[in-house]
């Protein structure tokens, strides 16, 4: 690893640090309702909407508020793409999306997954962008955040009924943390040079005239094919460049603050009008984590105990480190086979990556896009090296608690929180208690249902995958890297990342559909049993600490935490990675 | 359930208005007035004429130009309206065989050249836009610049400098240089 590599990840991990505890505190600070201005503004809203903000919610029906309201937003985007060919702000007139298509992205952006099938400057209309895709930006990240706020209610409170109120929840963490940000934050980035406009896509003159093969087209506009059913090109030229609009830049800072990763163009966050400079990467990167980290603090903060939020950051640190060392390393070495033909080994894997961020803001990106469940990409992970592409594969595969998305990382890592209080519960003995909380079967099985939910999504969804023909159709890379294609794009969606190795043609009714099912399922297959626990631990009494008590705030319980989701979510997956990317590790440097 | 469909259903209409329609316009808005060039796309005007932009690179393959990153877009090379990578995996043989043209392109077009061959020189960008290439992918090149257009080395690699970035801040992404800035100093160099 390179000194400036060092120095990079030194700086985003002081910068991040030191956002922890105001960000943190405005979190817990807003959803208590503890600001004079948010109650103001609030409850004028709450009257147009028929919401009675003083009243509880029991964790079921605050669960099917979560459900119904996720359900509208698929409703919502599917339809705006059905019908955005006769819609307004349509300046390119872009036809209506295939349902497949649509179906797909609605999960997609509902579930915070942001998978795309399509590319965003050849698909979809400016009002399709704004109105759905942004819209889901916002909304799909506050269901997140609401939810790990309620159990943290479930673990703050003792003897209650409620968990709090799912309208007013919603409410505040879109209009009162993600907008303001988000409003600033995207002014910043047309600072730099991202787009911000509606105007239709814009023709120039290039200094060159460039010459390509252009598929040769019948008098139905069908490319010609010949006897093997290859498609026959023809000489082609052009004086003139297209360069795609559109009102970017408010979509790409809800993007990275929601974790979403749904890149207005086709190339993500490594379009340079998405993501023109390395200084607005850098604060790409930042605010990824601004609020998974934050929510440590909020967790802290409303358990009483801020050392338990600590301890909890500490552990998503510690390996988010060492995850982004690896793939840093990993990308800085050169491909053997390029070096062989006479390439400069010094540059590293430069296949997939944009100059201006080079291997160790490719390589930190990387890592900090799938740690964090946002899938926004700033170089292509199907380029990768081997081992560079395994490290975002394991960060998802871990179940996407390493920081996580805003809201599902923390969850995620309370329910291994439990499962190793559980686990060292019964190494000594005693009934396992976390927070004053009595963990007991129910929370088990909740516990159970949310960890395995995840893998048998993505083993099974891959497994079906691979042993069909439509499945192996996609496949754009052969021998063992065909195979960590589709091992990723299940990973992705059933984690809720939405980054893939892209060279996967994922756009067809089989993957559309499967990864739909996997996108879905792995969001609220989570939520509801998170929110069940949500309830059943604000009914239980809270205990007191004694002797016998296992600390949960220190290095050891740190330890533990780590090697619990280091085992139990990366074991399932280890037979799968030896398939992918470890033998084709082995394959790149024998043949050497 | 009934109790739920009312909030449900005027919660995300007007939660949907304010961040979906509201809030870009609102950014429209702001960003149209103080940042207006970058708002619309840090186009390049010239004698009237829309050129190009300032973020958006463009395909290069006469010697007399500097050449910038690979791009695999298609149908075309540097296709603004359908941005993306080769998405080739490492040991991907097509990969091999692509590379392979490219440092035979090179070279026939420099055939005294013994640098070492830079790798973003041959490697596709992620983007298949990216307007920069790094200092050594500039400095491979200057020597066939200058002879091709018969003027001194120490010219072109002047001018090279003068439009070289240094890390942002000193700290963030690498040092590179805008292809397209540099062949339109290069064309008005008389």
């Amino acid at each position: 690893m390179t000194t400036h590599a060092w120095t990079l990840l030194g700086l985003f991990l002081a910068i991040l640090l030191v956002t922890v505890k105001p960000m943190g505190l405005y979190l817990a600070k807003v959803m208590a309702g503890d600001y004079g201005f948010v109650r103001k503004t609030e409850s004028p809203l709450y009257r147009l909407c028929g919401v009675q903000a003083d009243e509880e919610m029991v964790w079921l029906k605050y669960a099917f508020a979560i459900l119904l309201f996720n359900a509208l937003g698929v409703l919502a985007v599917y339809a705006l793409q059905r019908l955005q060919a006769w819609l307004p702000l349509n300046p390119q007139g872009m036809a209506n999306v295939s349902p497949d298509s649509a179906f797909n992205t609605a999960i997609s952006f509902v579930s915070n997954t942001n998978w795309q099938g399509y590319g965003g400057e050849s698909t979809m209309s400016y009002l399709t962008q704004m109105l759905a895709l942004t819209v889901q930006n916002f909304l799909s990240a506050a269901t997140g955040i609401v939810v790990v706020i309620a159990l943290i209610r479930g673990f703050a409170r003792h003897t209650a009924a409620t968990v709090g109120n799912a309208w007013v929840d919603l409410t505040r963490v879109t209009l009162y943390v993600l907008l303001p940000i988000s409003i600033v934050y995207a002014v910043f980035l047309v600072g730099q040079g991202s787009i911000q406009n509606l105007d239709a896509y814009k023709e120039v003159t290039t200094l060159e005239v460039t010459k390509y093969d252009a598929p040769k087209l019948d008098a139905d506009g069908q490319p010609v094919k010949d006897e093997k059913g290859a498609v026959v090109n023809e000489p082609a030229e052009t004086a003139t460049q297209t360069l795609a609009m559109g009102p970017v830049a408010s979509q790409e800072a809800i993007k990275m603050l929601g974790t979403n990763g749904g890149g207005f163009f086709n190339a993500n966050s490594a379009h340079p009008y998405e993501n023109p400079t390395p200084l607005s990467n850098f604060i790409q990167m930042l605010s990824i984590f601004l609020i998974p980290g934050a929510l440590c603090f909020t967790f802290g903060r409303m358990v009483g105990d801020t050392r338990q939020g600590w301890a909890v950051l500490a552990v998503m640190t510690v390996m988010f480190a060492g995850l982004a060392i690896a793939a840093m390393y990993f990308e800085q070495q050169a491909n053997p086979l390029l070096t062989q033909l006479g390439v400069d080994p010094t540059f590293g894997n430069m296949e997939g990556k944009e100059t201006r961020f080079g291997i160790a803001d490719s390589g930190l990106f990387a890592t900090i896009t799938t740690a964090a469940s946002c899938g926004a990409v700033i170089a292509m992970h199907d380029s990768f090296m081997p081992l560079g592409g395994l490290v975002p594969l394991v960060d998802m595969q871990l179940g996407e608690v390493v920081f996580g998305g805003v809201g599902s990382g923390l969850y995620g890592m309370l329910v291994f929180a439990i499962l190793a209080v559980f686990i060292s519960g019964l190494m000594i003995g005693r009934t396992p208690e976390y927070l004053g909380k009595k963990i007991e079967t129910y929370e088990m099985k909740m516990t159970s249902i949310a960890i395995l939910v995840t893998p048998l999504l993505v083993l099974v969804g891959t497994a079906v995958a691979v042993i069909t023909g439509d499945g192996r159709a996609g496949i754009a890379n052969p021998g063992a890297h065909g195979f960590s294609e589709i091992l990723y794009a299940f990973s992705s969606a059933a984690n809720n990342n939405g980054s893939a190795f892209a060279g996967l043609s994922a756009n067809t009714p089989f993957y559309n559909t499967m990864l739909g099912i996997a996108m879905w399922f792995g969001r609220f297959g989570v939520i509801v049993p998170v929110l069940a626990m949500a309830g059943s631990l604000a009914a239980k009494k809270r205990l007191a600490v004694t002797e016998g008590t296992l600390p949960t705030h220190g290095p050891l319980f740190v330890v533990l935490l780590i090697g619990v989701v280091l085992l139990v979510g990366l074991l399932n997956y280890v037979p799968a990675l030896a398939l992918g990317p470890v033998i084709e590790q082995l394959m790149l440097f024998a043949t050497y | 359930m009934k109790t739920l469909l009312r909030p449900a259903l005027s919660l995300f209409v007007l939660l949907s208005v304010i961040t979906g329609l509201a809030y870009p316009l609102l950014v429209t808005g702001i960003a149209k007035t103080t940042f207006p060039v970058e708002a619309g796309g840090s186009l390049i005007v010239k004698d009237g004429k829309t050129i190009g932009s300032r973020l958006i690179g463009q395909n290069f393959s006469d010697p007399r130009y500097f050449w910038g990153r690979p791009s695999a877009t298609t149908p075309m090379p540097y296709n603004a309206s359908a941005s993306g990578g080769s998405n080739l995996g490492p040991l991907n043989p097509a990969l091999m065989d692509v590379v392979k043209g490219r440092i035979d392109t090179l070279r026939a077009a420099d055939p005294g050249n013994t640098l070492p061959i830079p790798a973003d020189l041959v490697t596709a960008s992620a983007s298949g836009l990216d307007p920069h290439i790094g200092i050594a992918a500039a400095a491979y090149q200057a020597g066939r610049i200058a002879r091709v257009r018969g003027i001194e080395l120490a010219v072109v690699e002047g001018l090279v400098a003068q439009y070289t970035e240094s890390r942002q801040w000193g700290i963030f992404g690498e040092p590179r240089v805008n292809v397209l800035a540099l062949n339109l100093a290069l064309d008005g160099l008389r």
